[in-house]
């Protein structure tokens, strides 16, 4: 049995997540990383913004920072920036993340700051009731958009590749064992790493979009994933309605805040 | 700072200089005009202090940035003018929430919206004080020289670390851009306080639990004490809760830690007030219209006097209220359409005359003169 007690904070639970969410996988996953990677504790901020994942923090006992909407990932540069020492981890959702968060995403992408980015992606608002979000497929229903969204979806690890982050990982609740591996992988590589894990919703996303039960819908994510090797051989029209999961991005590239205290010493120096 | 005890320089040099003097050693800010040489001077010369600059994507980001940079323990800045005032508003609640320590430079322009980039205004007086949502504590101070925007960033920072609450600088164009001569303190005379540390054991430390003081010792992020911070109403435990008798407890105590305080937050000066029958209540760059026109007044016969605010928030109702025992007629002038006359008006319970300009020009001593003029017969 892996010892998760050894990280939570068990006088707050129970915790607030609906049956069958898939917050408590992730948050599990995260947990045997971090003791695979053996990072003390003390060492660990976990900074999130607002919505259902954001509420992660209150649960484990580490420097844990819950703030505004989309907002986690500028507290986490100031943190990063103040305390170099200080291992970042970031939870954050769709909606957090890359609707009202969205400008801050890209920008630490670009900067490479080194953190890790835990992306719950639900395609819906659970938080404020089962709102549409930027992920939410064209035609799949909310409650804002009760003749099923209108919208394209952002394809969020496409985006984060593209601004400029040097790990790039995208994969399910189903492949929780996989992702606790992706998650120590990123917690070891320097600059920023985005894990952009799909998970159901029962409550605000199965439900309107009649998509059964939480059963159902991880067996959905087994059915339709492709690993990201099999998919670089595939065409477009083989890989349409599927996932891909896996490695997507993996680069070296300088990170932003070992390069500003060299910068600190370089000026001191002359 | 080095030898020299004095220097030409603008205000917002100064204001950058009293920073690192103060000790901040992170900024974050998102280049606005008139506000973009406290960035310039700060990119430069933080990393040879040791310390972080960074230019962030937006002002809500620079905000948050300084609120993640204080929790470490490092003193925190960013400067900024009307428009990106208004994105900050939102983390500048949560650094009151959270009672994070923090300075927030606004060098005021005409607004609202883009209004006059390049020109003065000190139209941001009443966002200072309720511009983010829901009660809370505030404090803005006021310089209107260059040496005032010296010694007043330093306090700012200061007041900010003794009642961990975000302090606004407000400056205005003219102070930020005027270039003068100022003589620095010595070093040895300046007060520089640093938040109080807990020196509870963690396994028993609270973060919001409070003694005698209503201000919690703070515990810096990633020292040994794991705890919460949230922007959520919270328990002396710092975990959110909707307990309505543990919410009420935290407001009150947000709000009381400055009320309680205010005597010795409150700061104005008192000009030739001792024998005058008409206090001009000035700030900013008013103030050194104000003076100069007191000064006329009294060579023509009239007993003028000014009262020059340094602390806005929290306002000095208290002193006023005082003076109007004695003192018949207050004159305001201002560079809005009478923000600080409402709260003279409240405080005296008259109506002041006001003095109000919002066309981006500076209300001139004449100005002043004429309105004492017209009042004193």
């Amino acid at each position: 049995m892996f010892p998760y007690e050894k990280y939570l904070r068990r006088n707050r639970l129970p915790h607030i997540w609906c049956t069958g969410c898939g917050c408590g996988i992730i948050l599990k996953a995260m947990l045997r990383a971090i003791e695979h990677c053996n990072i003390p504790k003390d060492r660990i901020a976990l900074v999130s913004g607002i919505g259902c994942s954001s509420r992660t923090p209150g649960y484990v006992d580490f420097n844990t920072l819950h703030t505004t909407h989309g907002r986690a990932l500028a507290f986490a540069t100031g943190l990063k920036l103040a305390k170099p020492e200080l291992k970042i981890l970031v939870v954050t959702g769709d909606g957090d993340a890359t609707a009202i968060g969205g400008n801050h995403f890209i920008h630490a992408a670009r900067r490479n700051l080194d953190m890790t980015v835990l992306l719950y992606n639900n395609h819906i608002y659970g938080m404020t009731g089962g709102q549409v979000s930027p992920t939410t497929p064209q035609g799949k229903k909310g409650s804002t958009a009760p003749y099923g969204s209108m919208e394209p979806s952002f394809d969020i690890s496409g985006l984060a590749i593209a601004a400029g982050a040097s790990f790039v990982v995208r994969t399910t609740c189903y492949h929780a064992v996989q992702l606790g591996k992706f998650i120590e992988k990123s917690l070891t590589k320097k600059g920023f790493s985005l894990i952009e894990v799909l998970t159901q919703c029962p409550t605000y996303y199965a439900r309107p979009n009649r998509l059964g039960t939480v059963v159902d819908m991880l067996r959905w994510y087994k059915e339709n994933s492709i690993p990201a090797e099999r998919a670089r051989k595939m065409d477009e029209t083989e890989k349409a309605g599927k996932i891909v999961v896996g490695v997507l991005h993996d680069v070296e590239r300088t990170e932003f805040c070992e390069e500003y205290y060299k910068l600190i010493d370089r000026v001191r120096k002359e | 700072m080095n030898s020299v005890t004095a220097k030409l320089m603008t205000g917002n040099e100064a204001c950058a200089e009293a920073a690192l003097f103060a000790g901040m050693r992170f900024f974050a800010g998102y280049p606005i005009t008139p506000s973009s040489e406290i960035a310039e001077v700060l990119a430069r010369r933080l990393p040879l202090e040791g310390g972080v600059f960074i230019q962030m994507e937006d002002e809500l980001a620079s905000m948050a940035a300084i609120i993640g940079a204080s929790l470490t323990g490092t003193k925190s800045m960013t400067a900024t003018s009307g428009p990106g005032f208004s994105l900050m508003q939102e983390n500048i609640g949560y650094a009151c929430m959270a009672e994070v320590p923090c300075v927030i430079v606004n060098v005021q322009r005409g607004g609202p919206s883009t209004g006059l980039p390049t020109l003065p205004s000190q139209g941001d007086i009443m966002q200072a004080r309720w511009g983010t949502h829901g009660d809370h504590p505030a404090i803005a101070v006021a310089p209107a020289t260059v040496r005032e925007t010296f010694d007043w960033t330093i306090r700012a920072f200061n007041l900010s670390e003794q009642y961990r609450v975000p302090v606004i600088v407000l400056l205005d164009e003219i102070v930020a851009h005027v270039n003068e001569k100022i003589v620095f303190p010595k070093p040895e005379e300046i007060e520089i306080i640093d938040r109080q540390r807990t020196n509870t054991p963690p396994e028993q430390f609270m973060p919001y639990q409070v003694t005698d003081s209503a201000v919690p010792p703070f515990a810096d992020f990633g020292s040994g004490y794991r705890y919460h911070v949230t922007g959520l109403s919270h328990d002396e435990t710092g975990f959110p809760t909707n307990d309505p008798a543990k919410v009420d407890v935290l407001h009150r105590r947000l709000s009381e830690k400055i009320e309680r305080n205010k005597k010795s937050i409150i700061h104005y000066k008192k000009i030739m007030l001792d024998d005058a029958n008409i206090c001009v209540v000035a700030y900013g760059s008013c103030a050194r219209s104000a003076h100069r026109a007191i000064r006329h007044a009294r060579t023509i016969g009239i007993k003028a006097g000014m009262l020059q605010l340094h602390v806005i928030w929290p306002f000095p109702y208290d002193m006023l209220w005082e003076l109007a025992q004695r003192i018949e007629t207050f004159v305001v002038p201002e560079m809005n359409l009478g923000q600080i006359a409402h709260e003279v008006a409240c405080a005296t319970k008259r109506n002041p005359k006001q003095i109000n300009r919002v066309d981006g020009g500076l209300i001139t001593p004449e100005e002043i003169v004429e309105q004492i003029n017209h009042v004193s017969v």
